[in-house]
């Protein structure tokens, strides 16, 4: 018996019985559309997460003031205290005590009231030096960012995000523009490039100034040299870990901290963030693909059932074709391709239910779905597998049948 | 006309039967109970032979059409079909044996219903291997011996009860077997369809073929060139007017 004779016995079996067919074929199919969509919610997730995250600007640690790791009572809370100077900032500049840093982005932030004629808009308002640009992977839409000699004279420049400029301008072009800010009357000198925002700020929502100026004129406090956090940026993504510890070295001494859980600063990297993310979104999508297996597993008992079935009722028919000379094995091929059938076809409509809705959910819930080859590819081949390996016990049962009690049954 | 028939009887005369049962025993368990359907019988078939198997229901002639037709295997005894010892064969040698050198024909017809009458006829030689443009052929060539050369493509649910028994007739000698088993043949036909069914297999013994009829009735019976009685298990007496059987005994 030829393997096109097998497929096609396998097939009139499994069309005579459409209704049947499409039955069994569905438990199939459902765990295969869900392991698709949760698959591709899993992976669309994360690349959202990790396109976010790169756009903070890659190969970045965050120096915050005060330590996460508090155990005494002496040290402020996480980002309240004020133990991070524009000192420290400078020092990290230095290629000898932080070979693996590349650029360094001290910043002092605060949220502010901004007017330009009628209008007002509360925002971050946040201090910078020349590099925050290049530090924080960001660009200019319009005019020029700080000079390093604005910063030094401590100008009264602002560069402001689209969204901000729009909210006081109701355009972008607003280069040359007046915007005050804590009463102190500042020149628009440039406006950022659309970022978009990520999960936590809005990153077209803000006025950037010169950190001097933010310093003396606009945020003042206590401690004039205090700033709320540093970039740092490493020189390549291997480095990172290279410029995280030189970075906390080089605090610690300056700050004569003998050990490094003492510190009253804490530095995080984005890749910490992304792991963080990740881990998350991955226990999620494992939890879900577990969930979606289940349902293929609850499917291909259906299959098997169908097949028990299936076979009961033709103990006629394998009798028959064992009289005249079917050998055991055409009888297993017959029922095996049928159940193999089953679930193929389960696998083929369970992808393109998946597909489809990949396609149309993230307009619904506003997650994207990626939809992967391999993960189409790999559950088709799992919903064949679930026929076969759901057909081995009836195929069996098939195949053991006396020919002469199947063909006595009724 | 008799030289080409001298082969056929040549075989007969050489002592080389089709079929031998020496001493065949059946016991069938269930449990802790056995039955024993065959208590030990001798039976020789030679080819072209036409015999009938006559007895009552529960005598053991249902249980000697399996172990002829090897869907079933003997508890003792010795059976040889054509020459070749049938015992100690596993499942795929059996099978190939129900393929090549048996034709069977049952009372219920066991047509497959989704199939039409050409490709039920085909279905022994799929599992020979003959390729398709021969199987074809040779299905078509069986159904028009057999009378039915217009319904090669009616199902089995829309032929009559007698062309059916004539499908599955066809479908016995398409593979040129050995022997052909019939099973209570006219059982389910009315006398019409008996009538044609008998005249079929008179035809084919004619032709040459070795026939072996399994049946209950006489009238039946007589259609065949020797009966053999078998009540309990047992072969009572065979018919004394059958040179054949007077053949056998001498030996």
């Amino acid at each position: 018996m030829t393997w096109l004779e097998t497929l096609h016995t396998a097939w009139t079996a499994v069309h005579t019985h459409t209704m049947r067919s499409i039955l069994t074929a569905l438990g199939v199919l459902i765990g295969i559309a869900a392991v698709i969509l949760t698959v591709g919610l899993g992976l669309g997730t994360q690349q959202n997460v990790t396109a976010q995250i790169d756009a903070l600007g890659s190969n970045l640690l965050i120096v915050s003031p005060g330590s996460s790791t508090s155990t005494s009572g002496v040290r402020g809370g996480f980002g309240t205290g004020s133990t991070l100077t524009l000192a420290d900032a400078e020092a990290l500049q230095s290629k000898v005590n932080a070979p693996d840093v590349k650029a360094v982005a001290p910043q002092k932030s605060t949220e502010l009231s901004l007017t330009a004629g009628q209008e007002n808009w509360t925002t971050s308002v946040v201090g910078v030096t020349p590099s925050w640009l290049a530090v924080r992977g960001r660009s200019l839409s319009e005019g020029s960012f700080i000079t390093a000699k604005q910063n030094a004279d401590q100008a009264d420049v602002v560069v402001l995000g689209t969204q901000t400029a729009e909210e006081l301008f109701g355009t972008t072009r607003v280069v040359g523009q007046q915007v005050t800010i804590s009463g102190q009357s500042l020149e628009v000198v440039g406006v950022l490039a659309s970022a978009g925002s990520n999960s936590s700020s809005n990153l077209d929502d803000m006025a950037v100034v010169p950190i001097s100026t933010a310093a003396s004129q606009i945020i003042g406090g206590t401690n004039q040299d205090s700033v709320s956090s540093v970039y740092v940026e490493a020189t390549s993504q291997s480095t990172l870990s290279a410029a995280d510890q030189e970075t906390t070295n080089l605090l610690l001494n300056l700050h004569g901290i003998a050990t490094s859980t003492d510190a009253d600063f804490t530095v995080s990297s984005q890749d910490s963030l992304v792991s963080t993310a990740t881990a998350v979104y991955r226990t999620l999508t494992v939890l879900l693909t577990g969930i979606a297996a289940l349902s293929l597993i609850v499917g291909g008992i259906g299959v098997m059932n169908i097949m028990l079935v299936s076979v009961t009722e033709r103990t006629k028919e394998i009798g028959l074709r064992k009289a005249l000379g079917a050998p055991p094995s055409a009888i297993r091929w017959q029922f095996l391709v049928e159940a193999a059938i089953l679930g193929l076809s389960g696998g083929i409509l369970g992808a393109a239910l998946g597909i489809g809705s990949a396609l149309a959910l993230p307009g619904v819930i506003g997650s994207p779905i990626v939809v992967s080859a391999p993960a189409v590819a790999g559950s088709i081949a799992v919903a064949v597998a679930v026929g076969l390996v759901f057909g081995v016990y009836p195929v069996a049962r098939a195949a053991r049948l006396a020919p002469i009690d199947a063909l006595r049954s009724e | 006309m008799a030289e080409a028939q001298t082969p056929v009887a040549g075989a007969a005369t050489s002592g080389d039967p089709v079929i031998e049962l020496v001493d065949a025993g059946k016991t069938y368990r269930s449990g802790s109970l056995e039955f024993e359907a065959l208590r030990g019988i001798d039976l020789r078939i030679e080819a072209g032979d036409y015999v009938a198997v006559v007895g009552p229901s529960g005598s053991g002639k249902s249980t000697i059409m399996n172990i002829l037709g090897c869907l079933d295997v003997l508890s003792r005894g010795r059976y040889r079909l054509g020459g070749q010892d049938v015992e100690d064969l596993d499942e795929v040698e059996l099978a190939r044996i129900r393929n090549r050198r048996i034709g069977f024909v049952f009372q219920q017809f066991n047509l497959l219903p989704s199939l039409s009458a050409l490709h039920n006829v085909e279905l022994p030689m799929v599992y020979a291997g003959v390729a398709r443009p021969e199987r074809v052929r040779r299905a078509r060539e069986a159904l028009e011996r057999v009378g039915l050369g217009e319904r090669l493509r009616n199902r089995p649910g829309e032929l009559s009860g007698g062309q059916q028994q004539r499908v599955a007739v066809a479908r016995a000698i398409v593979t040129e077997p050995t022997i052909v088993l019939a099973d209570e043949p006219t059982g389910n036909l009315d006398s019409v369809a008996t009538r044609d069914i008998l005249t079929l297999f008179d035809e084919l013994h004619d032709a040459g073929r070795t026939i072996v009829l399994i049946t209950h009735e006489a009238d039946v019976a007589a259609h065949a060139e020797r009966t053999i009685q078998v009540r309990d298990g047992r072969v009572l007496e065979a018919d004394a007017a059958d040179p054949m059987v007077g053949r056998a005994g001498a030996r």
